[in-house]
């Protein structure tokens, strides 16, 4: 479990570190290094190139402006989980950021790590794609935006091109009115999800997010639809599989279960909202 | 008076220094750049023949110093690993080469061995060596085992290691009158005891005095000491084994030799160098041992009151690909699953069988776990079929406390009769119904049906043979500054040994507790030693250290008698200090253990405080020599214990669970323990060992297997995937209440408790979650997903397709 030999960058500018990425192709950002590591120990990787981003200046903001919570890229798990701030433009970062593994590495994991590495069974990944958020990114070439539903394109892969940086998220604010909710069951706390659902209501709109039922992940749109057919018709658009912890089946009911749940709790938050104004 | 600490809640010493991460490991040990570093090539197939292995592009990788595989080695390192433990019914023993042979038999078994400057450049190194294989098919599972279409060792028919059958009475005679029958299927799963630290060896050759250090994280240090000089060609006399700090064995430790625990030791003497092997742990989960894995079937016979008049159990236990350990796992379940019950009749069949899997071992419990489950799902059918109280069924079938010493009529593991010496099962089972809340239950599930939620209770009893023989040692060595050194010969791997021992001694020798220090798995300390394992530390060791430190007291009190001008009878020894009976200590007449030290030694030169105090007391005959025939000089003893057979501690856990009717995930509301190890040295050490073990327990029960898939390959060989539970999984406070049987076999009445906490945990979730959802469990261990599954194809009405 030692990984395989690399060269390692350690650049102190964004610019630094996308002129590192375009000259040592095939290099690979280490952000928190919680995916990465493991990957690299487990020989299950071996870019000839690690560029260490820790050292990156500016990067580590979280900001609120108009249009929701800027993440920069080496913002962590915890430190998002809390922040006020972003609890109470978007509070649904906090209800998902409690799933996300324990709290050491939620102190070294980063949220921007965490969607570029585009896990299915990851938290942040739905939460993004549900609130239609975005991903800055730069390279030589220049920094794009990449929105969600861009972003994720399969298991483990995103849009972004080997050699771009992701500076940072974008997460949308709450609108007025609307509400949110998280749930999911995993085997032990902290892991990752058997199944996991994220879910805004809003006006009449109901959105649903799903974490480890798919490739991706994925957002359902159950406007209209009666709570007891929720799950059914949510499963008409994820493709949950069996693997050694459970089975399609199993993964199918709580596709159901949480579904009905989360959404009755994000009506209810609506709810509470409203109340409290 | 000093107050006796036998029984006393002492707070643990060793803890500030593992607390603080003072500890000691074997990675710990000789940490210096010089050190090099091992990584093993390990066959990712299951079942293969070796038909050639390139090592060319290895060894001109800088920093490489050396690389093994069959080929290199010689002499008795190129045998068979030993068969430790064999047994007459072990027709077809098997066991692995240091390095592999000719063949592979699981994913994971050692094929080349490669020395570095470190674990990086030995990893690199392993990476370019090529093998061609001829793949063989892989026979994964019981159900293949027993099928015996495809075979693991080709002169092994059927896979079957050993048959082995006992019994007592008559079973299928008392089977054909028996009023009532019932047949049931169990299976158990394998699991590991996953020890946080893995394996790890350290060896040194030393050419100025011709000996071979080595340090390795084990149970057994004479055993990998004897084994180290046999397979290097050195005399015993030349290698010292120690055995540092160990984070945990759990019963895999007491394996030996590891391939590595070999290895090493060759590359050190070899090389001339260091030798370091730190186990990472995918390495541990592939390539140590599992335990658990048995598929039962059991037939029984009872009367009206459930008694038991006929039990008929047949086993098939999965021990892999080799069979180091002989048949101790089996056969402890064939006999210790009887528990505190005495049926008329009893057969055991138990057939151990050969898988392209890790191999077997004992794993804390060393197949109790399967026995308590067989025989306590078998109460609770019976309890069903009858429609009584599953309490009632139980203690309709107890031993009763007039009945000791029980015997059984069956051989234990250790070749001795299987007899029970003390315990008192129906003050037990009061305890654990009172302690759950037994009674109370029903009331308190329809409270919680009437919320919508769906709880249910179980109970399970185990017996538990503890403290086997042959023997421990311990020596007792009082210094002249007053401390008090004490050996023993086995290991320890974090239960507390150095608080509990010298709690004994200081009760024992009237010295202080601060100034005794234990040393355990030293074999230059204490060259003739067991290990540590069927929960013996405290009744083998324990009862030595008595027996050694009553020696030295006989030796102080002689000294100290003469020096006082006294009788030994009117003399005692408090806080260190030996003084006549009830005289004032201040002008009193009395002498300190160290000065005492002092005068146990002739040749007196006067090096420290106590030496100048000794002048003043003149001790021995001058007309003598100075050391009398019967005597030796030095202020010490030693002393083995060896007894008859092994201690029966035995215990109950209740567990109330909550199944969740959409998820089917399961929680635990509240779990108790009621345990017996007869005198209790120390409770909080005694409460510990048993958090520990239902903690595992739980792991084994709800969350851990080992996912093999048909090819053998194992899918979760790591933290991410097995499901080793945290401390988030377990219940907010395990309640525990105690019973203390003395056992009349040892001077202090003790019994072990290391192991107990995990002998019923398959059996009280299966009972509960039973008892819950309304249909037996008979797979353990069980997931949500499992129950879920169970719950459609058993309750929910199947959909069928409407044919017209
Ligand atoms: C035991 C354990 C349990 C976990 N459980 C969960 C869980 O329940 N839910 C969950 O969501 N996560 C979980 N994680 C993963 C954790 O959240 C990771 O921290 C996160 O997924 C990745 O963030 P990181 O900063 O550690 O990224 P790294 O490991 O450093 O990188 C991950 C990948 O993303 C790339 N990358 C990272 N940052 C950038 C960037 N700025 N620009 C371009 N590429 C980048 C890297 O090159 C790499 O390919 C767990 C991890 C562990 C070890």
């Amino acid at each position: 479990m030692k990984p395989a030999p690399f060269r390692y960058h350690r650049p102190a500018t964004p610019a630094e570190a996308w002129e590192t990425l375009a000259a040592d192709p095939g290099a690979k950002v280490l952000a928190g290094g919680q995916s990465l590591v493991p990957l690299l120990s487990m020989r299950l990787a071996s870019p000839p190139a690690l560029v260490d981003i820790n050292a990156v200046a500016g990067l580590d903001a979280i900001e609120i402006r108009d249009d929701g919570v800027h993440v920069g890229a080496l913002v962590r798990h915890a430190d998002l989980l809390a922040s006020p701030e972003a609890g109470k433009v978007q509070p649904l970062l906090a209800r998902a950021l409690v799933h996300v593994a324990h709290p050491t590495i939620r102190n070294r994991g980063t949220s921007v790590g965490s969607l570029v590495h585009a896990d299915s069974a990851a938290e942040l990944p739905a939460v993004l794609a549900l609130l239609g958020g975005s991903v800055v990114a730069g390279s030589v070439r220049g920094t794009r935006t990449v929105p969600a539903e861009q972003l994720f394109v399969g298991p483990l892969e995103s849009s972004l091109r080997p050699d771009e940086l992701a500076l940072g998220a974008v997460f949308p604010a709450l609108p007025e009115g609307a509400g949110v909710a998280f749930g999911e069951v995993a085997r032990r706390h902290g892991d990752y999800a058997l199944c996991g659902v994220a879910a805004l209501v809003h006006g009449d709109t109901v959105k649903a997010s799903y974490l480890s039922v798919s490739d991706v992940p994925t957002v359902v749109d159950l406007t209209g639809v009666p709570e007891e057919e929720l799950g059914d018709v949510a499963l008409q658009h994820l493709d949950p599989v069996g693997d050694i912890h459970a089975t399609a089946d199993y993964r199918a009911q709580l596709v159901r279960v949480l579904t009905k749940k989360v959404v009755r709790q994000a009506r209810l938050d609506r709810l509470d909202d409203r109340e409290a104004r | 008076m000093t107050t006796k600490l036998m029984g006393q809640k002492v707070q643990r010493t060793e803890d500030q220094r593992f607390l603080r991460g003072q500890g000691r490991y074997a990675d710990d040990v000789a940490v210096s750049p010089d050190t090099l570093h091992c990584a093993v090539l390990r066959s990712p197939h299951a079942h293969a023949r070796i038909v050639d292995i390139d090592v060319s592009g290895v060894l001109d990788v800088d920093g490489v110093h050396a690389v093994w595989t069959h080929d290199d080695l010689e002499g008795a390192m190129a045998e068979p690993l030993p068969l430790l433990i064999p047994h007459p019914a072990l027709t077809e023993g098997r066991t692995q080469y240091a390095l592999a042979k000719d063949e592979v038999n699981y994913v994971g078994e050692a094929i080349a061995f490669v020395v570095a400057a470190d674990r990086y450049l030995a990893e690199d190194a392993v990476s370019r060596i090529e093998v061609t294989y001829d793949f063989l098919p892989p026979v994964v599972g019981i159900d293949a085992a027993r099928a015996a279409t495809n075979l693991v060792h080709p002169d092994v028919p059927g896979n079957v290691a050993a048959r082995m059958e006992q019994s007592t009475g008559d079973v299928d005679a008392a089977m054909r009158k028996a009023p009532h029958t019932l047949a049931l299927d169990l299976t158990v799963e394998r699991s590991a005891c996953t020890p946080l630290e893995g394996r790890g060896t350290v060896a040194r050759w030393d050419p100025d005095t011709n000996r071979l250090q080595v340090w390795t994280s084990t149970q057994t240090s004479t055993g990998v000491r004897a084994v180290v000089a046999a397979k290097l060609g050195l005399d015993l006399g030349q290698v010292d084994v120690v055995t540092p700090d160990v984070g945990g064995g759990f019963g895999v430790k007491i394996n030996h030799p590891w391939p590595e625990e070999l290895l090493v030791p060759l590359a050190a003497m070899t090389l001339g160098r260091t030798v370091k092997f730190t186990e990472d742990r995918r390495e541990h989960f592939i390539s140590s041992a599992h335990e658990r894995g048995q598929v039962q079937h059991i037939e029984v016979g009872f009367d009206d009151d459930g008694r038991l008049l006929a039990l008929d159990v047949q086993f098939w236990h999965d021990h892999g690909a080799y069979i180091p350990y002989g048949l101790i796992v089996p056969i402890i379940t064939s006999t210790q699953l009887l528990g505190p019950y005495k049926p008329r009749a009893y057969r055991v069949v138990f057939e151990s069988l050969y898988t392209n899997t890790v191999m077997v071992t004992p794993y804390r419990g060393a197949g109790r776990p399967q026995g308590c489950y067989a025989m306590e799902r078998t109460m609770d059918a019976i309890a069903e079929f009858l429609g009584r109280d599953r309490t009632e069924v139980r203690a309709a079938n107890f031993i009763q406390p007039d009945e000791f010493p029980y015997d059984q009529g069956l051989i234990f593991q250790d070749g001795r009769e299987l007899e029970y010496d003390s315990g008192d099962y129906p003050a037990m089972l009061e305890k654990a119904k009172a302690l759950i809340g037994w009674d109370e239950f029903p009331a308190f599930r329809d409270e919680m049906a009437a919320e919508g939620r769906r709880v249910g209770i179980g109970l399970a009893c185990y017996v538990e043979g503890t403290g086997v023989g042959p023997y421990e040692g311990a020596h007792v060595h009082i210094e002249t500054s007053g401390k008090v050194k004490v050996a023993t010969g086995l290991t320890t791997q974090g239960q507390g040994h150095q608080t509990v021992f010298a709690q004994l001694v200081a009760d024992t020798l009237g010295c202080r507790f601060e100034d005794v220090e234990v040393v355990t798995g030293d074999t230059r300390r204490m060259p003739y030693a067991v290990g540590t394992f069927a929960s013996r530390a405290a009744v083998m060791s324990g009862s030595a250290i008595h027996l050694a430190a009553l020696r030295a007291r006989e030796k102080v009190l002689r000294i100290a008698a003469d020096a006082l001008e006294a009788a030994e009878d009117d003399l005692e020894i408090n806080d260190g200090v030996v003084s006549v009976k009830g005289a004032p200590l201040d002008g009193g007449a009395a002498i300190d253990l160290g000065t005492v030290a002092v005068l146990s030694n002739p040749l007196r030169y006067a090096f420290d405080e106590k030496s100048r105090i000794a002048t003043q007391f003149s001790v021995g005959d001058p007309g003598k020599p100075p050391v009398a025939d019967d005597d030796e000089p030095g202020l010490e003893g030693k002393d083995f214990y060896s007894p008859e057979r092994a201690t029966f501690a035995s215990g109950m856990h209740a567990v109330i669970v909550e199944t969740d009717p959409d998820t089917a995930e399961i929680t635990i509301l509240k779990y108790a323990v009621v345990h017996d190890c007869g005198r209790l040295i120390n409770p909080m050490i005694v409460e510990g060992q048993i958090h520990g073990g239902v903690a595992q327990g739980i792991g084994g029960a709800l969350y851990e297997r080992m996912a093999y898939d048909e090819s053998g390959q194992l899918l979760n060989a790591s933290f991410m995937d097995f499901l080793m539970p945290y401390v988030t999984e377990m219940p907010d406070g395990i309640d525990i209440d105690h019973l203390e049987t003395p056992s009349p076999l040892n001077p202090l009445g003790i019994k072990g408790a290391g192991e107990a906490g995990v002998i019923p945990s398959a059996a009280v979730f299966a009972s509960a979650i039973s008892d819950a959802e309304g249909f037996p469990i008979t797979a353990m261990p069980i997931s949500p997903s499992e129950l879920f599954a169970l719950r459609r194809s058993l309750v929910e009405p199947v959909e069928t397709e409407d044919p017209s």
